[in-house]
Order: C-alpha cells, then sequence, then structure tokens
C-alpha cells in the first residue's frame, strides 16, 4: 500500500484518477481503518487529505452559510458555538457517532462516504439542504448531500473524485432542526431508526420543512409528503398524525436483530413527531 | 513494502522510526517505539485500551496510522506519571481497587485525564458517558467512577 499526502485536492483527485488498483481516501480513518484491519479493504493507494490546507476547519460563507472542512471532526463540531447555534440539528447527528475517542477523529463527510443507511450524522446533512462540494480529475462541482449515498456501501461519487467540503445554507431566521434516533441502549450503537427534521416558521406556522429518515431504507430517504403533511400547519394534531402517516409509508426497512419490520416503521413515525416538535420550537426561538 | 520516515513527539521526547504506512499508531508505539502501556484490546476502536493523545485529543492509536504522527504531538499512558511521582489518577485507582487485570486501565486513565482537564467537577453521569468507549469486563465501572470522582476531587484541592 503507497500513501500519499497531497498538498491540494486537485492533486489528489489526479492521484485517484491515476491508480490502477484500489484507492482509498483517509480523513478521519475511524471506518477505513477498521476496514484495511478486517481486510475488507486492500487499498494499494491510500490519499490522506488531512494535510491539505482548510482541511480542519469551520468557516462562515458568504452567504452567511457555513463550510466545513472534509477533516472537521465530530468533537470540533460540537465545540463551535456558532454552528450549533445554527445547525444544532446537524451536530447532534454528528456528536451520537461512536465514543470520545472516535468523536477525535471521525468526520461528517466519512460518516457521508461509508454510505451506511443508519448514518447518524447524514439525516440532520440532508434535511439541513447541505451540498457536497467535490473535486474531480476534470474540476468542480456541487452535489445535494442526499445524492451522494446510492445503497449500502455505495456513493454516486466517480473514479478520482473527492468530497473537498461540506456546505451549510444560511440558516435565516425562524429556523430550527433537530435529529433524533433510536438504540436500545444510551450510547455506543447503530441507530435502528434515525430522524431529522429541519424547518422554518412565520409567527406559528411552519412554512418550510424537510424531512428525513435513516436506517428504514437502503439509503438515508429525503420524505417530501412528510414535509408537506406539517408545512402551512402549527404543528397541532391532525399534522402530527398526517406526518406520522406519511413517515411510516415511506419506510422500506429490513428485518434484522435490531427491529423489524414492523418495529422500525411505527418508531419512524413516533420519531419524526418529536423530531418536528423540538425543531419547531427551536424554531419559535426558546424551549427545546 | 518501502517504509516511511517518522518523526514524532511522544510525551515530550522527540522520537524517530520506521514505519510500514499499513502500521497503525499503536503497533509503531509498541513495536518500534518500545512504549507497551497502551494496550490493543480489539484493534477496531471499540475498547479504548490503546487511548492516546494526539495534538490533545482523544483518539484510539488502534484508528491512527503511524504515518499520520508524522510532525505531530502524541501522549501516552508512559508520560502521565512526573518522575518517580504517580498522577492522582493514578494513586486513586490503585487506592479503590479501580482494577483486576489492568488491561483496559491504561486507556481508561488517558481517556479520564482528559476529561478532568475539560471538566474539573463531572458529574458520574458525565463521566459514564465520557468513559463510554473504554471497555472494562473486570470491575463493573463502579470503582472506576469512584476513583475518578475521588482523583477529580483531590485535584480541586477539596479532598
Ligand atoms: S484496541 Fe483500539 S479501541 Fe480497542
Ligand atoms: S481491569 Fe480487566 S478489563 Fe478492566
Amino acid at each position: 500500500m503507497r500513501y500519499h499526502a497531497p498538498q491540494t485536492f486537485e492533486e489528489a483527485a489526479q492521484l485517484a484518477a491515476q491508480a490502477p488498483g484500489v484507492t482509498r481516501f483517509l480523513a478521519g480513518g475511524t471506518d477505513v481503518l477498521v476496514q484495511l484491519r478486517a481486510a475488507m479493504v486492500r487499498p494499494d493507494d491510500l490519499i490522506d487529505i488531512k494535510k491539505i490546507p482548510g482541511t480542519a476547519e469551520i468557516s462562515r460563507t458568504a452567504d452567511e452559510g457555513w463550510r466545513i472542512g472534509v477533516a472537521v471532526a465530530g468533537a470540533q463540531l460540537g465545540a463551535h458555538a456558532g454552528l450549533k447555534a445554527d445547525w444544532p440539528g446537524v451536530v447532534e447527528g454528528m456528536e451520537l457517532v461512536g465514543s470520545t475517542q472516535v468523536q477525535g477523529r471521525a468526520t461528517l463527510t466519512g460518516n457521508l462516504c461509508n454510505g451506511s443507511p443508519a448514518a447518524d450524522s447524514v439525516p440532520g446533512l440532508v434535511a439541513a439542504g447541505a451540498v457536497a462540494e467535490i473535486t474531480g480529475p476534470t474540476g468542480k462541482r456541487t452535489v445535494a448531500v442526499e445524492d451522494i449515498p446510492t445503497g449500502p456501501g455505495r456513493t454516486s461519487l466517480t473514479k478520482g473524485e473527492v468530497i473537498s467540503a461540506l456546505l451549510l445554507p444560511p440558516r435565516g431566521a425562524h429556523g430550527g432542526d433537530a435529529y433524533l434516533r433510536f438504540i436500545p441502549r444510551t450510547e455506543m450503537d447503530i441507530a435502528v431508526v434515525g430522524c431529522a427534521v429541519s424547518l422554518t416558521v412565520e409567527g406559528a406556522t411552519i412554512t418550510a420543512a424537510r424531512v428525513v429518515l435513516g436506517a428504514v431504507a437502503p439509503t438515508v430517504r429525503l420524505v417530501p409528503d412528510a414535509a408537506k403533511a406539517i408545512i402551512g400547519t402549527a404543528l397541532d394534531d391532525a399534522a402530527l398524525a398526517a406526518l406520522t402517516k406519511a413517515a411510516e409509508a415511506a419506510c422500506s426497512p429490513i428485518d434484522d436483530k435490531r427491529g423489524t419490520i414492523a418495529f422500525r416503521t411505527e418508531v419512524a413515525g413516533v420519531l419524526a413527531r418529536r423530531a418536528a416538535r423540538i425543531a419547531y420550537d427551536r424554531a419559535r426561538g426558546g424551549k427545546q | 513494502m518501502s517504509r516511511i520516515h517518522v518523526t514524532t513527539t511522544v510525551n515530550g521526547d522527540t522520537v524517530e522510526f520506521l514505519a510500514d504506512p499499513r502500521e497503525t499508531l499503536l503497533d509503531c508505539l509498541r513495536d518500534h517505539v518500545g512504549l507497551t502501556g497502551s494496550k490493543e484490546g480489539c484493534g477496531t476502536g471499540d475498547c479504548g485500551a490503546c487511548s492516546v493523545r494526539l495534538d490533545g485529543t482523544l483518539v484510539c492509536s488502534c484508528l491512527v496510522l503511524g504515518v499520520e504522527a508524522q510532525g505531530r504531538t502524541v501522549e501516552t499512558i508512559e508520560g502521565m506519571a512526573t518522575g518517580g511521582e504517580l498522577h492522582p489518577l493514578q494513586r486513586k485507582f490503585i487506592e479503590h481497587a479501580a482494577l483486576q487485570c489492568g488491561f483496559c486501565t491504561p486507556g481508561i486513565l488517558v481517556a479520564a485525564k482528559a476529561l478532568l482537564e475539560k471538566n474539573a467537577n463531572p458529574t458520574d453521569t458525565e463521566i459514564r458517558y465520557w468513559l463510554a468507549g473504554n471497555l472494562c469486563r473486570c470491575t463493573g465501572y463502579d470503582k472506576i467512577i469512584r476513583a475518578v470522582q475521588d482523583a477529580a476531587a483531590e485535584m480541586r484541592g477539596a479532598a
């Protein structure tokens, strides 16, 4: 295995495009090193992108959104007051990933590219409308985060392409987001179901919303019908009932030791209601 | 396989070694630097027995490549005592018998020290969550929590 530590994303993309064998990008390493160890992958070329300037930084964009470097670890997100104030749901999703030690290394981009349908940080990113900036051998493009995973362990990135940053849109006034997951214990487990909601309000009325489910389909799933169920409402009982139905209808989970199809489907509705409530309270500026 | 020359700082000393790029920082510390205090319980980031600080951040050294340590600062259990003097956490672990086989202990001590630097007065719950990635098959954890609390109290000057 050859180890590369390029100084720019263009160089990283060229290396990957020209590599004859198996290539892996290394950011936090909390998935890649486990795969190496288990001999699930045997890369010929490992491209460490952490030496590229800016990859460990969180910065404001010109439009008052955020640019998150691909090597920013979970612990850094949790310690960033400004980002947390704008996008608490994105941050709380990432903070659920792994132990304190894993938080010292694991990244949003890595969690996204690992392609797990149960990835805790991805629903929050999708709900937020986050965009991935991709650098490839022929230049840069941007793609909505929900279009990156294509199935368990698979992404839409092509040979030579690497995510060079994640971009969060401006939060704007009267917005709130939240992420909840169900696990059978309190810590250190993989989501049986996850749900993120992001919304904006005008007075008591929801004017825009995005509802996203994790671990109930081959990929994290954006559920437009669930958003429709609460837009134009004050999150009253009828809206919550419609939200529950839409969330349940979007589920096509697997049956496994973590949860049955019926259980996962029911929990998806419950978490959608609860996450919507938290996001709504946050958007209305106060109590959580 | 070409080896890579790595220069890094471990517990304040400049250290050099030749690493196969596939070797973890844990392997390098144990096999090339001769620091065998950090243990391998799982090699996959689950048990915390390999916990070290990398530029001050608590990490699993089994999830870091040795070559990634180039130019950085590593702190291990071997750097915890000053001279012959045990760190309060080390003393309290002995006093409270917060270990049996001791395999998890170096990692737990390194992790607990990082916690107390961030939060000098943690609750039991905060300690349990912070140490959730440090598994111990012997003690049942209770004595570990008590030892950390007692060390924290002493370090605050309250004991
Ligand atoms: S050996 Fe590193 S976490 Fe278990
Ligand atoms: S003392 Fe034996 S594993 Fe903790």
